[in-house]
């Protein structure tokens, strides 16, 4: 069924959860506006509506989008002349486990980038960058041949840019990704100050993930009621969430306040030994605490897990957890950016520690109570948070697989067979520029 | 030369106060490099080390003013006002008496950039600290080219070690860094963690 | 009314264990296992503030902060 231009924009408001990635898909510009209307022009009062709408960040902290947006704007408008705002839309996902972004960049762009500019309106920005990894070819195509769609339809009046980063976890961190804007590594910098302040070329930025961008170019199209007519009361709007380890793997859009149960079963999930919420930051969960919870962030808090960017694993009986851990430990341990003393030598320690009891080598159990040890020690101790994640993964991890860990240390052997590794471990660049 | 008696008072000063500054120089560059080495022991910690550093360099600083005072001030002494402004100016032993100007300059910047550290910031304070590696050997220059005393065998004895002595901290010191260790833990706190194989450091 | 609490933060990108922190400052920053400073977070009282700002000067690379944070009474 083909759809004509709306020059009226009253496009009708998605309904119940497809909302971001829609089908048939509108990657295409004229596409895209056929389906969703022109974006209107809206101003600082866009961020009021983002407030009631209750938008809550998607790159993994949930931090209120409001708030962030009147952060910076109130600070570009403190500086008169010279210095207003600029909008990065952070679409790097360096989490393994997250496919979200890269599908919403390939398929939606356009969504996104009206989301950005919408912002930049909103908070007075003149300059729009958006960030990919350069090693995701196809998105960094799909994101360039957007910019170039609208630039040549000159629709906007504000610029918009591309920043190819490098393959590195912690890139997409904040002051990481405007570290590396600015000409410099990628690598976390010390705050304050911190990016709504001042960020890319001194100038107070907001750092938003291009899941979140795409839920504002919605609401300032369609407002804050419809907004919150998926999802809870609490909790409104929908989310996108990538499945790992299951038979129907992917990016799924979902309801917040959606059961996690309901989320597995749907994406052929079957042999469940433990559900990793959150991609490799998040939490692990055993099958029956994922079994009772849903996908609010008030409801994972009770088992101290968080939403995070989305990203779900599950593991089946035939995977080794225990070298499932050491090995994204190991990861983790190869992602620090090496300028924090507890993050350079602490995940190194842990990840020989992890090594040891998954060969089964740890029979007296003291590589467990050093690593535990270890794990208490580098906690909150560094530039960012990338420690703290490991942390929680290990951490939850032993006490998921606890009987797991006990039978490798008292039989000196693993259950499971030993295939091939369950979950992911990208290979990283050398170059943090 | 009898009429200049009263005079040399302020002349022994001034060679008196330039081998203390070279004495006092060559342990606060030796001490600075024992910084960057963290070395430490039970009875001698890094604060120590540390706090030894500056007190000696502002030590040196209080002595070099004495040494250029006298110098300047004494109306029969062949350098002027100008010569320790501009160096290597004026007409006796220009080179080494320009050197000793240049070591001056470098010190007064090395001791007003650590005076201000917590307001200049670490980056550009370590930046210039770095031309510490360069101030003495031009001071031991000075000395040994513009000193009077330099020909006099005790002398010699002491610049011999002074040299011996920093020399060797900058061996130990370049050595290291051609080595590239990693940060050493402190041995206040010598990594008692568990040992299972491979443990902390 | 508020009264301002001196606390102390470590810069981790700076700091290069060097140790001097905990030398100077025992009573509230401990060296972990690789000599990096672990910081108790109880709060400091009047009489240890000197030991503080004598530890945050004598760090070589001017990792240790010390910082005023106005607190209710």
């Amino acid at each position: 069924m083909t759809m004509t231009a709306d020059p009226a924009g009253t496009a009708a408001p998605p309904t119940g959860a497809r909302r971001l990635l829609p089908d048939p898909p509108a990657a295409r510009l004229v596409d895209h506006l056929a389906r969703f209307g022109p974006l209107p022009v809206r101003g600082a009062e866009l961020i009021g509506e983002v407030e009631r709408a209750g938008l809550r960040g998607r790159g993994g902290a949930g931090f209120p989008t409001a708030v962030k947006m009147e952060a910076v704007r109130a600070n570009g408008a403190r500086f008169l002349k010279g210095r207003p705002p600029i909008v990065v839309a952070n679409g790097t996902e360096g989490e393994p486990l997250s496919a979200k972004d890269k599908t919403l960049l390939v398929h939606a762009p356009h969504l996104v980038l009206d989301g950005a500019v919408a912002a930049a309106n909103a908070i007075g920005a003149d300059v729009v960058c958006v960030c990919v990894e350069r090693r995701a070819a196809p998105v960094v195509r799909a994101l360039q041949h957007a910019i170039d769609e609208r630039n040549r339809s000159r629709a906007d009046g504000i610029e918009l840019k591309l920043g190819a980063t490098p393959s590195r976890y912690v890139a997409g961190e904040e002051t990481a990704l405007i570290h590396w804007l600015n000409g410099g590594d990628a690598k976390p910098t010390f705050t304050p100050p911190r990016p709504f302040e001042r960020g890319v070329v001194n100038r107070p930025t907001l750092v938003d993930n291009v899941e979140t961008l795409a839920h504002v170019g919605l609401i300032a199209r369609f407002g804050a009621q419809w907004y919150r007519s998926a999802g809870t009361a609490r909790e409104p709007g929908t989310m996108l969430v990538t499945v790992n380890g299951v038979e129907r793997p992917g990016v799924y859009e979902v309801p917040l306040g959606t059961s996690l149960r309901h989320v597995l079963r749907n994406a052929g999930a079957h042999d469940v030994a433990g559900v990793l919420v959150g991609g490799y930051f998040g939490t692990w969960l055993t099958p029956q605490q994922a079994a009772m919870v849903s996908l609010t962030a008030e409801d994972l808090t009770t088992m101290h897990a968080a939403l995070g960017c989305g990203a779900l694993g599950v593991i089946g009986a035939g995977a080794c957890p225990v070298a499932e851990i050491a090995r994204i430990t190991r990861w983790f341990a190869n992602q620090s950016a090496g300028q924090c003393g507890p993050c350079t030598f602490g995940l190194p320690a842990i990840a020989d520690a992890l090594d040891h009891m998954a060969r089964g080598a740890d029979r007296d159990g003291r590589a467990e109570a050093a690593a535990r040890r270890w794990l208490a020690m580098v906690e909150g101790r560094g530039a960012c948070k990338l420690p703290d994640g490991a942390v929680r993964f290990v951490r939850s991890g032993l006490a998921v697989f606890a009987d797991h860990v006990a039978e490798h240390r008292t039989t000196g052997r693993c259950r499971a067979p030993g295939g091939a590794p369950a979950l992911p471990v990208p290979r990283a660049e050398a170059s943090w520029r | 030369m009898g009429a200049l008696i009263p005079n040399a008072t302020l002349w022994y000063i001034a060679r008196g106060t330039g081998f203390v500054t070279v004495v006092l120089l060559s342990a606060s560059v030796a001490l600075g490099i024992v910084t960057t080495m963290r070395w430490s022991s039970q009875e001698w910690p890094r604060f120590v080390t540390a706090a030894l550093h500056k007190n000696i360099s502002l030590l040196a600083v209080t002595f070099l003013g004495v040494h250029v005072f006298t110098t300047l001030v004494d109306p029969v002494s062949p350098v002027h006002l100008v010569n320790a402004i501009v160096p290597f100016s004026g007409h006796y032993r220009a080179l080494g008496v320009g050197l000793g100007v240049v070591a001056f300059d470098l010190l007064a910047a090395l001791v007003v950039t650590s005076l201000l550290r917590q307001r200049i910031g670490y980056r550009a304070w370590r930046a210039i600290h770095w031309s510490a590696y360069a101030c003495w050997p031009f001071a031991m220059l000075h000395g040994l080219r513009a000193g009077t005393d330099a020909s006099a065998s005790w002398a010699r004895w002491l610049y011999l070690a002074c040299a011996i002595v920093v020399l060797a901290g900058v061996a130990w010191r370049a050595g290291a860094a051609v080595l590239a260790p990693v940060p050493a833990a402190s041995k206040t706190n010598a990594g008692k963690s568990v040992s299972y194989r491979g443990a902390a450091r | 009314m508020s009264r301002k609490r001196l606390t102390v933060r470590v810069n981790w990108i700076t700091c290069d264990a060097h140790g001097l922190c905990a030398e100077l400052f025992p009573e509230r920053i401990t060296l972990d296992d690789w000599g990096y400073p672990v910081v108790d977070p109880a709060p400091i009282p009047a009489e240890l503030e000197e030991h503080a700002r004598r530890a945050a000067e004598a760090c070589p690379t001017l990792a240790l902060l010390v910082e005023r944070a106005a607190q209710r009474a």
